[in-house]
């Protein structure tokens, strides 16, 4: 079984992925922290608009470029990172957006009518896949100015994982959607031009949205129909990047079973489209105890714990207490297993689920404790101690 | 709570994998077994209804689930036929639409138009003269919302397109669902959270961020999944003792003890912190030790609730 720093072994980019509350950013957090504690110049990427990588690194805030995690933190978890750096950025999708059109426009008129359009201004944020998007332009970005030894991209929290993978062929089929080609002749609304019964699908169409609605919708698609050679040179260099062997995908997911279950569906996702996967992180595990017998009942061990604790009511309390937690521990077990068989991989990292929040460098050094065990006698090592 | 079910609508959000769902459908039980007829709506095609009844997936239908209990998973591409079907009542017209490319094209790609389709369907839900033909009337309508960072657009959706459409139906649309969705005596807001340092940071930016950018103020933040505190401060040094001295299951059962508390105990810092950090009163709903929540403990917690 390896840990983190074999699967990363010679990667450039490192992607978590999972549905939403697995702890995605912590992990994506810790991961970054462990290679650049290892020498490593790391930077970490977060698109969370609740600003948790901030939170968890102790930033007051991030902005969308990098900023450099204070090395002192990591001297007060008592680590020492030698030549390692961590950076840090929260990327903000809006703002990326505008870069994007700056940089694609072919020229200045079309970048100016975009960036005032009002569809544009109020909803680019909204724009089918486009946070999950923009996550992928800035890994891009920041990937081909080549500052780093290992980038890891922490995804949206989109209820469905695979939103983002599908993002970069949404977008472009987007802007390139043959109706639309229609829809954007120069003139646009003019009715001369375009077939009858689209002129008459035009007239039905204002009645439900109003006339200038629809203008602006026109608009908005024409002054976008000219970034379609960029948009799509662009998206085929990032697809290649993602399906690169220096990238590695980690499913991050926790021990439920529906977690579990769509963390099977997203590896097999990620199969199918050629990528990389690297493996699987469980966050949050009930681990179950080496050395308790199983046979061992509540009512047996009501005994012994009371001889131990020399106290009939708090060890009927502590031997209730382990009886949830066994309900609990089995479950995962379960679970675990479940994804291992499936996923067909020894690459099953696994984190209790520990005493308490992880919310700061030397919470995610805790972490990385099991993220970067070398084997599972490491691992109960770790977990032995109290 | 009494206050909150009288609603008619009752939005339900919170940041992802705190359990909005299941306090959703705990709701629902609860305003059912008051006699209400309630319906519980998922937005996002998570069909976990189906799974907790049993059934085949729910879909874009209303489904009696339980007495007074019924259920839709509202599919925007549904919910925008619906709306055109509404809209235009001669049937040559939704013909030539519905077969026009432009149209489709422009229901799929224009931003933000499927969640506008969505709440558009959620406020006809909670109608009490329904638009949709034999449609059934709610007491309430409770919405099991997006997770943190896509709710606050979700629900702004309607204030985005007002200020976009000048005039015209869409803007009378938009402006009908956000003055409804806004207003506090028909509308409630519950965010759910659970005892951990992240949710409750973004509970507390949530609750302003629906205020300043939705409008909307927040009833109720719960607190999910919440220990019970089994051990006394005074009782675990011996606790402790047994985890370094004693040996297999009585180790390991001191062990979970240990932990229990531990976390017990972060829970309840947490929830002072979030009772200082958010506006609205804070209910706790108590964790279940199953491996996976059926009917009979969402029922607990729909005792809860209130």
């Amino acid at each position: 079984m390896a840990g983190v720093a074999e699967l990363l072994e010679g990667k450039r980019v490192c992607i978590c992925a999972g549905s939403g509350g697995v702890g995605k950013t912590t992990t994506s957090a810790a991961i970054a922290a462990g290679m650049a504690a290892r020498g490593k110049k790391v930077a970490v990427l977060t698109i969370d608009p609740a600003k948790r990588l901030a939170d968890s690194l102790g930033l007051p805030e991030l902005g969308n470029t990098e900023r450099q995690v204070d090395p002192s933190l990591f001297a007060e978890a008592g680590v020492d990172p030698g030549e390692g750096e961590l950076w840090a950025m929260m990327l903000d999708a809006k703002a990326t957006f505008d870069e994007v059109v700056r940089r694609h426009a072919p020229d200045e008129e079309t970048r100016d009518r975009i960036l005032a359009n009002r569809i544009y201004q109020q909803l680019s944020g909204a724009l089918a896949g486009s946070q999950e998007y923009m996550a992928m332009e800035k890994l891009f970005e920041i990937w081909a100015e080549d500052r780093y030894d290992l980038l890891v991209l922490d995804t949206p929290p989109t209820r469905n994982a695979l939103d983002f993978l599908d993002a970069p062929r949404r977008l472009t089929q987007f802007i390139e959607g043959r109706a639309l080609q229609v829809f954007l002749r120069p003139t646009g609304l003019a009715t001369r031009v375009i077939g009858g019964g689209t002129s008459m699908a035009f007239s039905v169409l204002k009645r439900i949205t109003g006339i200038d609605l629809l203008q602006d919708l026109s608009e908005f698609f024409q002054a976008f129909s000219g970034m379609v050679g960029g948009f799509r040179e662009r998206a085929k260099r990032v697809n290649e990047l993602l399906a690169d062997e220096q990238t590695s995908f980690l499913v991050v997911c926790g021990p439920q079973g529906e977690p579990i279950t769509e963390a099977v569906y997203f590896h097999r996702k990620l199969i199918q489209a050629g990528l990389p996967f690297g493996g699987v992180v469980v966050n949050k595990v009930h681990l179950g105890f080496d050395g308790a017998d199983s046979a061992h009942g509540e009512g047996a061990l009501a005994d012994p714990l009371e001889r131990q604790l020399g106290d009939e009511d708090l060890a009927r309390r502590v031997a209730e207490n382990f009886a949830d937690y066994r309900i609990l521990a089995e479950r995962d077990g379960r679970n675990v297993r479940r994804l291992a068989k499936h996923m067909r991989t020894r690459a099953v990292i696994q984190v209790p689920y520990l005493d308490r929040d992880v919310h700061d460098l030397a919470g995610l050094m805790e972490v990385n404790g099991y993220l970067f065990a070398a084997d599972a006698a490491e691992r109960e090592r770790i977990a032995a101690e109290p | 709570m009494r206050d909150l079910l009288d609603k008619r609508l009752v939005i339900v959000t919170g940041k992802g994998g705190v359990g909005k769902s299941t306090v959703a459908l705990a709701m629902g039980l609860a305003a059912a077994e008051r006699g209400k007829r309630a319906i519980v709506c998922e937005v996002s095609a998570q069909e976990g209804l189906s799974r907790v009844f049993h059934r085949a997936e729910v879909g874009f239908h209303e489904v009696e689930m339980a007495e007074n209990l019924w259920a839709i998973s509202i599919d925007p591409d549904e919910a925008m036929r619906e709306y055109v079907l509404l809209q235009l009542k001669v049937k040559a017209m939704r013909d030539l639409l519905f077969r026009s490319r432009i149209f489709n094209y422009l229901a799929a790609a224009t931003p933000g138009l499927r969640e506008l389709v969505t709440i558009g369907k959620i406020w006809e839900l909670a109608q009490p003269d329904r638009k949709v033909k034999q449609g059934n009337t709610y007491d309430v309508v409770i919405v099991d919302a997006p997770a943190t960072g896509h709710g606050v657009g979700f629900l702004q959706t309607p204030k985005t397109f007002s200020s976009i459409a000048r005039v015209g139906p869409i803007r009378a649309q938009a402006d009908t669902l956000d003055a409804f969705i806004t207003d506090d005596r028909k509308t409630g807001v519950a965010i759910v959270a659970t005892g951990e340092e992240m949710p409750v940071n973004e509970s507390a930016s949530l609750e302003r961020a629906l205020k300043e950018e939705v409008g909307a103020s927040v009833d109720r933040v719960y607190l999910n999944g919440l220990y019970p505190e089994r051990f006394a401060a005074g009782e675990l040094p011996a606790i402790e003792a047994g985890a370094a001295e004693a040996k297999g299951s009585v180790r390991a059962a001191c062990r979970a003890a240990l932990s229990q508390a531990r976390r017990a105990e972060a829970q309840r810092e947490q929830l002072a912190r979030l009772r200082t950090l958010v506006k609205a009163p804070v209910s706790t709903l108590p964790y279940v030790f199953e491996p996976q929540l059926e009917l009979e403990q969402i029922r607990r917690i729909a005792a809860e609730v209130s």
